[in-house]
């Protein structure tokens, strides 16, 4: 039997871009990407944190290119920022100074500076709102500036972390780092790494990679343990760069929307047979992804603890949960592989004729 | 809210769970798998106890809900708007009105009657899961009667820290076969659960299991023999606000003063306490 | 060693077949290796009968493959079986075919008759429990529920295997492989039971770690002197300094067998007479 190789590329690769065209802009209705920006926020950080590249309107416009898909728009700004001259490093900042817009303990009721629920889906009822079918923008708007103008403006005050309590009456294990953080973007990580190293990779992680591998780490698989958060907030935080003239001043270059976790997780001391201990897990992502927060909080436990499920095992984990790496080599499966599945179907026959 | 539906669910998935509730109860403790639909509130949020509630409720019963002992914490409130929007059906803070009561986490302090259905909440309702991972491992294990593991988890937890830590979700065994969750319920309340007059049913949605417990069906928590089963202890402690003894306490700590205070886990119950010590109170004065 | 005694093990035709077999090599032809020319069928074990007597240490030898740590995993229900049949005398008093019984009572046969110890450790051990609790499982297993007695006895077999107090709380994952080897003998020492598998027990010991566990098992000997044990080993001068009797198995089946010494000192099979040489 014979294969026929499919032959005019090149024609095939231009009809296939006009065909993408088609799908993108078969209909009237323009998408704006101010709209795609504004409304569909969280889409737009998990795009940009899986990128890390925190830039709104290049990942609503990468969105817009590519029809909505997360794994193209992640490729998009990961492509784009390498086209990039790296500037500047900005300086360390303290999730202390975040201009806090929600903030929840799971661990006590009262906190210093207060539980804010602020937004959140968790107790909405997940019923299809039939009158978004139509809601007039200009009606829906009004109405939310409304809700910014009824808001009292507050000077935003540094609110220390949950754990920080904990950690001053000596109940948390330290698990400081002093060393200058490695870059995962600019060097192959190497095992055991860092746990700068770390964080990154979950932080830049695809969600549902590291959500299903934590959640795999509740159920029993590699854990027996059920984390606390300590503290989830979600807030801007300014980011500033050492002034080129004066190294002694910072200038500010805008803030950023992040989320961060602690979870703590009581276990048995590595160090210290026979006591528990508290351990710390930290999680932190663009936007407002926070089962990803929570997820990458309880994986940078899991991941020191002995056994030999997916979530103790940092190689598997952080080598399998980028979007371009993953997606890039499941789809390589579509190129051909004529030569390939050839001398595979030799080897098969071989053993085949063998045998009558 | 949308749809027309009593109870939300359509009638014939709730004649399934239905179905899987009667087989619970025929075999008490034996975790019965469920096609465990998906509703509109988040899966570990509730939603076992939340299918149980609606797949049993008629138009004349009165719904409880709790969260962690409280008829007002966030979630509780959520769950029981959800029920009443979909079924109408009248709801309280009194235990002993309530004909339907679903709980997160504890079981009220007083005691429940033969006419009343404890619903439980139960986010891991397998209590092999600890010391093994797999679903296809822990139900040979459960048909086998293959208990050791948790007696080992036990025992090794008595010789690291000296005593027997395990907290709350401690583990019984129903009528000498199946060992079953409580679910997290303090083992302060796990009494209550051994030779009761009501039917507690426990739903875990997110893991697809029910389970049950018939009235007047032993469940005993696991001890050693020279080790008795032992509960959180208020002895000495009493509510600051209904001043009742022997009561699960929440422990509320004043950062200002540097008080411990304790408050009635059951916020019904302590309110109930209170109106009547009151009008107690008032009727000795006039 | 009187042969008049009851064995306290009975193996009878025990065959594990992997393939359906053929009218050729069901009816005892020619394989080549353990494996049927005509059909494909590769026989692991082929009808295999054995005793072994209380207080009898036997010795099994043979080349990998040759079906010797399979021959104890079928009896350890870890590999389940074609054909054929095995009693145990404190089983039902040897009457009842271990094969047959229900998966329940299989793992009392395990838990309290029999017990195994592995060449790795980790295969014996549950690493997330401490040396006591490692112990303690196989006694909870039994239906002991007194911690008192528990904690006891999981230390008395402890000292015998010398694993020091201070380190008995500790899970065996921090142990030396010679120590987590004591500790999986303790451990399969729990319940007294009557029939011990140790399969390659030494194998990648160092000598003298090796020397100790031997010496151990020797001990264990005296102290029980109704206890049986099949021993799996390579190494001939493990078996010749513990087997009472030894039978040499290869490409499945028992082609050789006999008092210790004599196996040894006098091989009759060709492939006996081989593994002999190799050893000078």
């Amino acid at each position: 039997m014979a294969y026929v190789a499919v032959s005019g590329g090149k024609e095939a690769i231009r009809e296939s871009i006009r065909l993408l065209k088609y799908h993108r802009c078969s209909n009237e209705s323009r998408l704006e990407l101010e709209a795609l920006e504004k409304s569909l926020g969280i889409l737009i950080h998990r795009v940009m944190g899986e990128a890390g590249l925190y830039s709104p309107a290049y990942a609503a416009l990468a969105l817009k290119q590519c029809e909505g898909s997360v794994e193209e728009a992640v490729f998009l700004l990961r492509a784009y920022r390498n086209t990039l001259t790296r500037s500047y490093y900005t300086e360390p900042a303290s999730t202390d100074n975040m201009r806090v817009i929600r903030r929840i303990s799971s661990v006590f009721k009262d906190i210093p500076g207060g539980q804010i629920l602020g937004p959140s889906y968790d107790y909405t009822f997940r019923t299809l709102d039939m009158s978004l079918m139509d809601e007039d923008a200009k009606e829906a708007h009004e109405a939310a500036k409304e809700i910014l103008q009824s808001a009292k403006p507050e000077e935003p005050e540094p609110m220390e972390r949950v754990s920080k309590t904990l950690e001053e009456q000596g109940l948390l294990e330290k698990r400081r780092d002093e060393r200058e953080p490695f870059d995962i973007t600019k060097e192959m990580i190497k095992f055991p790494c860092p746990r700068s190293a770390r964080l990154q990779t979950l932080s830049r992680a695809d969600s549902g990679f590291i959500t299903g591998i934590a959640y795999s780490a509740m159920r029993g698989y590699g854990f027996s343990n059920h984390p606390t958060i300590a503290e989830l907030r979600s807030g801007y935080l300014e980011m500033d760069i050492a002034y080129p003239l004066d190294d002694s001043k910072t200038i500010c270059l805008g803030e950023i929307l992040l989320t961060e976790v602690v979870s703590l997780i009581a276990g048995d001391s590595e160090t210290n047979a026979g006591k528990l201990v508290i351990k710390e897990g930290y999680g932190l992502v663009f936007g407002r992804c926070e089962s990803k927060a929570i997820a990458m909080s309880i994986l940078d436990v899991t991941l020191d603890e002995p056994g030999s499920a997916p979530c103790n095992d940092e190689e598997y984990c952080l080598m399998h949960g980028d979007v371009l790496e993953m997606n890039g080599y499941i789809s390589h499966l579509k190129l051909p592989h004529y030569v390939t599945f050839q001398s595979k179907l030799a080897g098969v026959r071989k053993t085949k004729g063998a045998k009558e | 809210m949308s749809g027309n539906t009593f109870a939300y669910l359509d009638e014939g998935s709730k004649r399934e769970i239905r179905r899987s509730i009667f087989k619970a109860v025929a075999i008490p403790g034996y975790q019965v798998p469920f096609g465990s639909r998906e509703l509109p509130i988040g899966r570990g949020w509730g939603t076992g106890g939340i299918q149980l509630t609606l797949s049993i409720i008629g138009r004349s019963d009165v719904l409880k809900v709790i969260d962690q002992g409280s008829d007002e914490s966030v979630n509780a409130v959520n769950i029981k708007e959800f029920v009443k929007s979909f079924t109408d059906v009248q709801t309280t803070s009194d235990s002993e009105m309530a004909t339907i009561i679903q709980s997160r986490h504890r079981v009220p302090e007083t005691p429940l009657r033969n006419d009343q259905i404890m619903v439980l909440q139960v986010p891991g309702p397998e209590p092999l899961r600890g010391i093994e991972a797999s679903e296809e491992a822990t139900k040979v294990m459960h048909a086998e009667a293959d208990y050791v593991g948790i007696w080992l988890e036990l025992y090794e937890d008595l010789i690291r820290h000296g005593s027997i830590t395990a907290p709350c979700n401690y583990p019984v065994e129903v009528q000498g076969r199946y060992i079953m969750s409580p679910s997290p319920i303090p083992k302060y309340d796990n009494h209550k659960l051994s030779g009761s007059d009501c039917l507690y049913l426990f739903g875990a949605g997110r893991e697809k299991k029910i389970y049950a417990l018939p009235p007047y069906c032993t469940a005993v928590s696991l001890a050693f023999e020279d080790i008795p089963f032992q509960t959180e202890d208020f002895r000495g402690k009493s509510c600051c606000l209904c001043g009742a003894e022997s009561v699960y306490l929440d422990e509320i700590y004043d950062a200002a003063t540097g008080d411990l205070r304790y408050q009635c886990s059951d916020t019904g119950f302590c309110k109930k306490r209170r109106e009547t010590c009151g009008a107690a109170e008032r009727r000795l004065e006039a | 060693m009187t042969f008049f005694e009851t064995p306290s093990l009975r193996i009878e035709r025990l065959t594990i077949r992997y393939g359906a077999g053929c009218p050729a090599c069901m009816g005892g032809g020619i394989l080549e290796k353990n494996r049927c020319a005509a059909c494909d069928t590769v026989w692991s074990l082929k009808g295999v009968s054995l005793e072994v007597y209380p207080g009898e240490i036997l010795g099994i030898v043979g080349e990998s493959g040759s079906g010797k740590s399979t021959l104890l995993q079928s009896l350890y229900f870890e590999r389940p079986i074609s054909a054929g049949s095995a009693y145990i005398h404190e089983y039902r008093g040897g009457e009842a075919d271990i094969f047959t019984a229900d998966r329940q009572q299989q793992r009392e046969i395990r838990n309290i008759h029999m017990a195994m110890v592995y060449q790795n450790p980790l295969m014996g051990l549950r690493m997330r429990f401490s040396s006591l609790g490692n112990i303690a499982e196989k006694l909870l297993a039994a239906g002991n529920r007194n911690t008192a007695f528990i904690t006891e006895r999981a230390s008395e077999l402890l000292g015998i295997m010398e694993v020091p107090v201070a380190r008995m709380k500790e899970s065996p994952r921090n142990f030396s492989g010679g120590m987590q080897q004591r500790v999986q003998i303790a451990k399969a020492l729990a319940n007294d039971p009557s029939i011990l598998l140790l399969d390659e027990i030494t194998t990648g010991l160092d000598m003298s770690v090796q020397a100790r566990v031997l010496d151990l098992i020797r001990k264990i000997k005296y102290q029980n002197p109704n206890v049986s044990m099949l021993l799996v080993s390579h190494d001939l001068s493990v078996i010749r300094m513990l087997a009472d009797r030894t039978i040499v198995m290869f490409d499945g089946q028992i082609v050789e067998s006999g008092m210790t010494d004599q196996v040894l000192e006098d091989p009759q099979h060709h492939f006996t007479q081989q593994l002999v040489q190799s050893m000078l």
